[in-house]
């Protein structure tokens, strides 16, 4: 069966999602890699106010390729979780992140934190980027534009399919 | 005799091929996902399949890459000895062929200028990788194997010793690739290396990669030892994108070399199923 659930999202939403599900996530999403999530940590470090708001959202950790003339976005699948691992404990702590999209597993750290949260990850489908790209109706850099394929872009997403690979009560399919 | 190549036409070359490599999944690749497809049994692998298959399509249809890691660019060379350059030299052809490939191309820039300090992305994905080999005659082989992150992390080499044995080789490998997970992308390929020093060990597994894929080894216990590695390794479960499935791998492609008494050096390089290469002779 395949859920289809709009971003950003609620706790009540997190707790409703079970790792296996297959999900089509509408809505709105941040897109994150490693540099963003190392300067939005160090923000927080500063204690100063992040450039985007976390609460409820979802952060796609991806960087995209350029967009072609006439088109929203490049191709854009996901990357490896696990390099934000160091970083996303800290802003479903601090920031009530409800959601991660990525690949790979997670460490044990992020699983705690996403009991804690309540937080979700999905896994997109790695390699996939181009079928993806088709999913983004809409893509704006919001934060960090210095940062090219890093920067934190906005994405209007529709019917991105995903699987539940983490829920939030720490069950994994990895 | 000597034969003229123009600069500027290997700058071309070079650049049609960063666009090509990216976006064009080779047959044998597109083949291997095909009936990979079809030894997967269950749900989310089946799914995955099915969006390999309709990506690949998509990409060859409106021209876009593969996957956004469109990689670093590294070129092998076989390099004809009469061949001599209009102006400048073959590693300033590729350096501005993969300079202009990547940015008519629209291919993500993933290249930073240094690897510990600041880490600022050098915007053209420039330097390149190349691995030149003389050949005698006056031709260029060109052989492009954009490498994406993800599945380049999972690399690793260890030198075992000879005592270690084929057990300890097939340990390893299997080890290296099980414990990569979902990371790079499954179902994937396997590069290994054998044998040769660090560097060398290191250079045929990435080497290996580019074999058709599914073809063994010419010497036949090699090729035994490649199906013992690869039914291991599916045997795992660990499945397409990791989370699970009866295809981890689509092939293991050995390459050996000989090596020094006191050594068994082996290397692994992984690609992903986005397993990209593309060729030309100049």
């Amino acid at each position: 069966m395949t859920r289809k659930i709009t971003a950003p999202f609620g706790p009540e939403t997190v707790k409703s999602l079970h790792a296996g599900d297959r999900v089509l996530l509408s809505g709105k999403i941040w897109t994150g890699r490693d540099a963003a999530h190392k300067r939005l940590c160090a923000l927080l470090d500063e204690g100063k106010e992040l450039p985007v708001s976390l609460e409820n959202e979802v952060i796609y950790f991806v960087g995209p390729c350029p967009a072609p003339p006439g088109a929203v976005i490049g191709s854009a699948g996901p990357t490896t979780s696990g390099r934000m691992d160091a970083y996303s404990p800290r802003l479903i702590d601090c920031c009530h992140l409800a959601g991660m999209i990525g690949k790979g597993s997670r460490s044990p750290e992020v699983v705690s934190a996403m009991r804690r949260g309540p937080a979700v990850y999905f896994a997109a489908t790695g390699g996939a980027g181009a079928l993806i790209s088709r999913c983004i109706k809409k893509a704006e850099v919001a934060a960090f534009g210095d940062l090219g394929p890093e920067a934190i872009f906005r994405l209007e997403v529709e019917d991105f399919p995903l699987v539940v690979a983490i829920d939030c009560s720490g069950r994994s399919l990895y | 005799m000597s034969r003229t190549v123009k600069f500027d036409e290997v700058v071309e070359a070079a650049s049609a091929l960063c666009g090509q490599a990216a976006c064009f999944l080779p047959e044998d690749v597109k083949k291997s996902l095909l009936a990979a497809a079809k030894r997967e049994a269950g749900e989310p692998a089946k799914e995955f399949f099915r969006q390999y298959e309709e990506n690949f399509r998509i990409a060859e249809a409106d021209g876009l890459p593969l996957c956004q890691d469109t990689g670093f660019a590294v070129w092998f060379v076989e390099y004809g000895t009469d061949v001599r350059f209009d102006k400048k030299d073959i590693y300033a052809a590729l350096e501005e062929g993969t300079r202009q490939g990547y940015t008519k191309h629209f291919l993500r820039k993933s290249i930073v200028a240094d690897p510990l300090f600041d880490r600022k992305n050098t915007r053209d994905n420039t330097p390149c990788i190349v691995h030149l080999e003389l050949v005698p005659g006056d031709r260029i082989g060109l052989t492009l194997a954009p490498k994406g992150g993800g599945s380049e992390n999972m690399s690793a080499l260890k030198m075992l010793k000879p005592s270690d044995g084929r057990a300890g080789v097939v340990k390893f490998v299997v080890d290296t690739v099980v414990s990569a997970g979902g990371n790079p992308c499954p179902p994937t390929v396997v590069g290994v290396g054998i044998g040769g020093t660090m560097e060398k060990a290191a250079i045929l597994a990435k080497t290996a990669l580019l074999r058709e894929v599914g073809r063994p080894a010419d010497d036949p216990r090699y090729a035994e030892l490649e199906r013992e590695i690869l039914e291991k390794i599916n045997s795992s479960g660990v499945g397409p994108q990791g989370l699970g499935g009866s295809v981890t791998s689509l092939a293991v492609h050995i390459l050996h070399h000989p090596c020094h008494l006191a050594s068994l050096p082996v290397a692994v390089n992984i690609n992903c199923h986005a397993a990209r290469h593309a060729r030309i002779v100049l």
